[in-house]
């Protein structure tokens, strides 16, 4: 098993958000956590990426066999796990390439593989932008500034490529994409899922997991996963609206 | 030991030194004046309003020597130059000229570098330099401009001539290799049309304790350009102080950037007044301190005419138990109507223990004007530290990262590359890892 979240109670500033969450995702799946606003399905991604502001009250998470809550954030990402975030963040005076390469040799540094210059790089970017159609001119720019809603998304599943994770946990990375963005991005993501992978994708809309087909479902309500199926449940959830789930969770 | 008896040793015994062959008799006259300011004033203390963040109670006690320049190592100092930079290169080492240093092989027919002693009593540029020296700043009530034309001696005169276009830059270095005090001046005096680009910097060879007192004066014509790069990276024992002072005509354009990265003390006046319409100034800067270093920029953007446009943005960064002061003045006088001023000063405060005293001040006095300022003194976001730790950044790579970030905008002024590059290592001083992308 990659991880598995065992009864987990997190929350913010003494609230707890998430009350007893229970996930286990293998090597090669796709998991769809579904669920209304304000559901905690945020806080479940930033509680995973090791986000300073979130307290664990209880329960473990197991990544690969290892504690998860016993590495930093920036060792959980060179052990391959990655966020892309709800709101990407900009980072005004640092370029795209910059960054990227830094965060990839850091990466390289870590698993005792070799790092690359500039120029060598350089040509690996251009590569991984082609996963996502994205113009070599974002490379120079600074890291997500004044990019527009749909450019910071595409810049997160980049980051995605670059960095070649084994646990990517996308949090609403559909969210502000119109349709050929969210096409352009969901082919990216499917290019990248591969059998010593696993995503989580979460998503507030049906919509997107009709291009990138999820293996398991779950539905998050009140800090709870309050039901698991297929991705028919997905479809279910469009028909139904989240009402139904909400009163199940109560 | 009191004021007037550190004069009467040290600046006292080198004034009557000094003063006895000095030619022509204007120039002695200046000096004899500034000296008896100096004398009567001293060194300014906290309770001049100007001074009140800058405590110079080290620097009165010091006993320097005055322009020592026995023993320089050569080789040392022009280790510290790149050799691929195409430059045109004046060096003065302990605030004397040094001719086997210097090279000034690629200027054009209208450019001219003359040592300021020399100039003085040239034929030709004597008229010139008494015209200007000394017309950009107070000597009579700064103790240090007193100071420094009290001594005024070793230097260099740049006249560039009427529509002359200077490619390669000039840089005029001044290294300190010892213990010695030194009292460099400047002038620049660039006629209608000409363009070129300045370096000024300041280097040296150890960690010696030291004093540099330097002025630059730069007067440019109706339609003259001129880009200002200033580097200051004295040791971390030493004391800077400099007065810059351009006077602006008909669309002439100032273009400056100030680095401020080391001296123990240091404090840069700039003074930018404007006297024709039509001219523009840029005054940006960035000072870059830790340990226990104090910076100290006071700066004066005088909109003395109408439609005149200055842009001035300064970045500080701070860290450890250092201190940075930012004074900035922008007076829009009463006919100076159609005037365009935006002035900003951030800070970035990297340690509990780090301190800046920050005071934009617009003083406007006519309506028909697009006036601007702020200032800010803040903390590495920690949201953007987060992310860049969830992209596997190590957390002191992912700080200095944000720090880098913070100053590019300055940074990225600067086109001469050597320069460019000792000023990424500086600010990424901790970061091991090779920047270009
Ligand atoms: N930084 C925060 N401070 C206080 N409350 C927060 C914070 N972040 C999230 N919450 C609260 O936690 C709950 C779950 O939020 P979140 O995990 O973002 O939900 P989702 O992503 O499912 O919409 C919400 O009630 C939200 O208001
Ligand atoms: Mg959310």
């Amino acid at each position: 098993m990659l991880l598995e979240v065992k009864n987990l109670h997190a929350g913010i500033d003494g609230k707890a958000i998430l009350k007893g969450l229970n996930l286990q995702i293998n090597k090669g799946e796709v998991h769809a956590i579904m669920g209304p606003n304000g559901s905690g399905k945020s806080t479940l991604a930033k509680v995973i990426a090791g986000h300073p502001s979130y307290e664990v009250m209880e329960g473990e998470i197991i990544y690969e066999g290892k504690n998860l809550f016993d590495l930093e954030p920036d060792e959980r990402a060179r052990e391959g796990v990655f966020l892309a975030f709800q709101y990407p963040v900009e980072v005004p005076g640092v370029s795209n390439s910059q960054f990227l390469r830094l965060a990839y040799n850091e990466k390289m540094k870590h698993l005792g593989q070799e790092e690359l210059d500039p120029l060598e790089f350089n040509d690996y970017l251009k590569e991984k932008a082609k996963v996502v159609e994205m113009d070599s001119s974002f490379f120079k720019r600074s890291v997500n500034e004044g990019f527009s809603g749909g450019e910071k998304k595409r810049n997160e599943i980049l980051q995605m490529a670059v960095l070649e994770p084994k646990l990517a946990v996308l949090d609403e990375t559909d969210s502000g994409l119109d349709i050929d963005a969210l096409r352009i991005v969901a082919a990216g993501i499917n290019k990248l899922r591969d059998s010593e992978k696993a995503i989580i994708l979460v998503t507030h809309y049906q919509r997107l997991l009709n291009y990138i087909e999820p293996d398991f479902v779950h539905v998050l309500a009140n800090g709870k996963i309050v039901k698991e199926g297929g991705k028919e449940l997905a479809l279910e959830l469009e028909e139904k609206g989240y009402d139904w789930v909400k009163a199940a969770a109560k | 030991m009191t004021e007037g008896l550190v004069k009467e040793t040290i600046y006292g015994n080198f004034f009557k030194e000094t003063l006895s062959n000095i030619q022509p008799e204007w120039l002695k006259d200046l000096r004899e004046k500034s000296f008896a300011v100096f004398t009567a004033k001293g060194f300014p203390t906290l309770k001049d309003e100007d001074w009140k963040y800058t405590n110079l109670a080290q620097l009165v006690r010091e006993q320097f020597t005055i322009r020592k320049n026995e023993n320089i190592d050569a080789k040392k100092i022009s280790q510290l130059f790149s050799e691929t930079e195409n430059e045109n290169r004046v060096v003065f080492a302990n605030g004397i000229f040094n001719a086997e240093l210097t090279n000034i092989s690629d200027l054009p027919e209208g450019a001219r570098v003359l040592n300021l002693g020399e100039a003085v009593e040239d034929e030709t540029f004597g008229v010139t330099v008494r015209e200007h020296l000394g017309k950009f700043v107070n000597a009579e009530t700064n103790g240090f401009t007193a100071l420094n034309t009290a001594f005024l001696n070793e230097g260099v005169f740049i006249f560039i001539a009427k529509n002359t276009r200077v490619e390669t830059p000039i840089h005029i270095a001044f290294v300190a290799d010892g213990e010695a005090a030194s009292f460099p001046r400047v002038l620049v005096v660039a006629e209608r049309g000409s363009e070129v680009t300045l370096i000024e910097s300041y280097l040296r060879t150890g960690e010696a304790k030291y004093f540099t007192n330097s002025i630059i004066e730069i007067v440019l014509a109706d339609d003259a350009k001129l880009k200002h790069t200033r580097v200051q990276r004295e040791s971390h024992a030493a004391f800077h102080v400099t007065t810059t002072a351009a006077s602006l005509n008909r669309a002439s354009v100032y273009d400056s950037t100030n680095i401020t990265l080391g001296a123990r003390l240091s404090r840069h006046d700039i003074n930018v007044k404007f006297n024709a319409e039509g001219a523009e100034a840029f005054v940006d800067g960035l000072y870059l301190v830790s340990e226990e270093q104090h910076a100290d920029t006071h700066s004066v953007i005088d909109h003395a005419v109408p439609n005149c446009v200055s842009h001035q943005n300064y970045k500080g960064i701070v860290d450890e138990k250092a201190r940075a002061v930012f004074n900035g003045k922008v007076f829009v006088r009463e006919n100076a109507s159609g005037t365009d001023a935006q002035q900003s000063n951030k800070n970035l405060l990297l340690s509990n223990d780090a301190r800046v005293d920050t005071k934009p001040q617009l003083e406007i006095f006519n309506d028909d004007v697009k006036c601007a300022h702020g200032a800010t003194v803040g903390q590495l976001e920690e949201e953007e530290l987060f992310y860049l730790l969830s992209r596997g950044l190590n957390e002191d790579l992912a700080r200095n990262l944000l720090t880098y970030g913070f100053a590019e905008e300055i940074i990225n002024k600067i086109e001469i590359e050597s320069i460019k590059k000792q000023l990424d290592e500086a600010v990424l001083n901790r970061l091991h890892a090779n920047l270009e992308a």
